[in-house]
């Protein structure tokens, strides 16, 4: 669809529908690429399928019963359709790693949360969890504030903390996609810029797709942007582009404060 | 002008503290109710646990717990009767704590939700509040006769063990449903399996909910009297079961299983429905005991249940 940049494709949904067990569909038809080393951002009203799209990607929705998927979703460089029956959800879970809404650590010490993800693989060497765990915590730039105490409970931690650890959680299994839904909705603005920062250190590393409400943090951060209205995608491209001079008259007045 | 303002805003000050006060005594009247409503049922049962303890006072010594029923009733214990209570409460301990546990687990995490899963859950509560007797009536075919385990410490306890599973799983599908959807899907969303997921944060976060069904499970287990006699508890028993452990190997042994047993509210059943007001004695010191169990089993329910909520927040 976006041909014009010149940007390796990581994963991209081809046609994904979605209906919820009650039949009612939350996504149509929604064509999306997700670049690699590129923040791709979901905006939109509430309701509109952004979050829905986003745990498509790691097969969330199979957790609960009579959900159906619809269309693709291509995970690249291996061109595995991630929605197929015979490929595992949790696969694809260990290849793309998802921090929530809410911070939500395990109710287990700083150290236990970020190794759990490595002992789910069956990682028990002691010294191997060690480094990656520490690996991990300095990737979320939290090392220096926990380091003393890594057999503290979790939820002793602040909320911008914790949610730096759940992202340390799922940095640490070395995810090749990180699916981030409205990661600072729940944060003050000093740990919401702590995070922004962070995620703009780890697409050198991976490549992130964010769902935010926030209009400002897509701009701030992205460098793609979707808008998504009931369900489906209005329009896709460069963040500098739908921000300064979209093509579509609703991502403009979605954008300007007109709507939603 | 400015004066009848103020006393216009005067009068409408007066009606809302007015409203305030009327609002208040629904306050009052309920809190006063209620206050009534609990003290005098926690005075009855203090009333009856002191009646008890005053009337069985004479029979608090050791004595009491380290002999075997008498004929002559100063020198009756209950030695017989706390151990029988034990066996069984043990053989129900083990049977019906893994198979509640499992049970639970699977209904809650594994079991496809739809009509049948309903179905289920609905008899599992019922079960609950089916009279004891029942119980023992099935005991009484099933294990007796049907299994032919004869009247014994394992009848006995598979018996209570049925009493109490709805109970440890009832308790057990609530302190998971207890646990945050988003804990769950954190787990999931790292790569975990659903076992993993059971194993490593479902059990361990609702433990402190399950333990407190289970220790109500056997408070209630420990009371229970009609199913016991259904199945032929003895009344009257002046020796003990082989012990479960032995000095020489393999110093565990299963012959207790088999023994003939009476347990403590038999034994005060049978103390209290003899003619000599002596015995009645040994029957009040011996109801005494099964309140103090009961409300040690509690205590304990509720100690344990404070510990690990403090260790887990969401």
């Amino acid at each position: 669809m976006v041909k014009k940049h010149n940007e390796i494709i990581k994963a991209e949904s081809k046609d994904l529908s979605f209906f919820y067990a009650d039949k009612t569909q939350a996504l149509k038809k929604v064509s999306l690429p997700v670049y690699e080393n590129k923040i791709t951002a979901l905006i939109g009203p509430s309701g509109c399928g952004k979050s829905t799209f986003l745990r498509c990607f790691n097969r969330m929705h199979d957790l609960y019963a009579g959900n159906r998927y619809d269309g693709k979703i291509i995970l690249q460089p291996d061109n595995t359709d991630i929605l197929l029956e015979n490929v595992d959800p949790i696969e694809v879970r260990m290849r793309i790693s998802m921090v929530f809404q809410k911070p939500n650590p395990f109710p287990k010490s700083i150290y236990e949360n970020v190794a759990y993800g490595l002992r789910v693989r069956g990682e028990s060497n002691k010294r191997t969890l060690d480094e990656k765990v520490e690996e991990a915590l300095k990737g979320a730039s939290l090392w220096s504030e926990v380091k003393d105490r890594l057999q503290d409970l979790a939820f002793n931690l602040s909320g911008g903390q914790q949610q730096r650890l759940c992202i340390a959680r799922a940095l640490a299994t070395e995810p090749e996609i990180m699916l981030f839904d409205e990661p600072t909705s729940a944060l003050d603005p000093i740990a919401t810029m702590n995070i922004e920062e962070l995620m703009s250190e780890l697409k050198q590393k991976l490549s992130i797709l964010i769902v935010t409400h926030n209009m400002q943090q897509a701009a701030r951060i992205s460098d793609y942007t979707a808008y998504m209205y009931l369900g489906e995608l209005v329009e896709f491209d460069g963040t500098n582009q739908i921000f300064t001079n979209p093509s579509k008259k609703e991502t403009e007045d979605y954008i300007t404060g007109k709507f939603g | 002008m400015a004066i009848q303002n103020k006393a216009a805003a005067n009068k409408n000050l007066d009606s809302i503290r007015k409203t305030i006060a009327n609002h208040k005594r629904h306050d009052f009247i309920f809190a006063s109710l209620g206050t009534l409503v609990i003290a005098s049922l926690t005075i009855t049962l203090l009333i009856l646990f002191l009646d008890l303890v005053i009337d069985g006072y004479p029979r608090f010594n050791l004595d009491f717990f380290s002999n075997f029923p008498s004929r002559r009733a100063a020198r009756a214990g209950i030695l017989s009767a706390w151990i029988g209570s034990s066996l069984v409460l043990l053989v129900t301990f083990f049977v019906a704590v893994p198979l509640g546990i499992t049970s639970g687990v699977y209904l809650e995490e594994y079991a496809k939700k739809n009509w049948f899963s309903d179905l289920i859950e609905i008899n599992v509560s019922n079960l609950a509040g089916v009279p004891s007797i029942i119980y023992g009536l099935l005991a009484l075919g099933l294990f007796v006769y049907s299994f032919g385990l004869g009247q014994s410490i394992l009848t006995a306890g598979l018996t209570l063990a049925l009493l109490m599973l709805p109970i440890v799983i009832v308790s057990t599908r609530e302190a998971i449903r207890a646990i945050p959807v988003h804990i769950r899907e954190a787990a999931y969303a790292v790569g975990a399996t659903k076992w993993q997921v059971c194993h490593n944060h479902v059990i361990p976060y609702s433990y402190g909910g399950i333990l407190t069904g289970v220790i109500i499970g056997m408070a209630r287990a420990i009371g229970e009297t009609a199913p016991v006699i259904t199945i032929g508890a003895l009344t009257f028993i002046a020796f003990l079961p082989p012990s479960p452990i032995g000095l020489e190997p393999p110093f565990i042994n299963f012959e207790w299983l088999e023994s003939g047993f009476t347990v403590l509210p038999i034994q005060m059943f049978n103390w209290i429905s003899r003619p000599q007001l002596a015995f009645h004695i040994n029957a009040a010191a011996t109801g005494a005991v099964i309140i103090m169990l009961t409300l040690l089993m509690n205590g304990l329910a509720i100690k344990l249940r404070y510990n690990i909520r403090k260790k887990i927040k969401w």
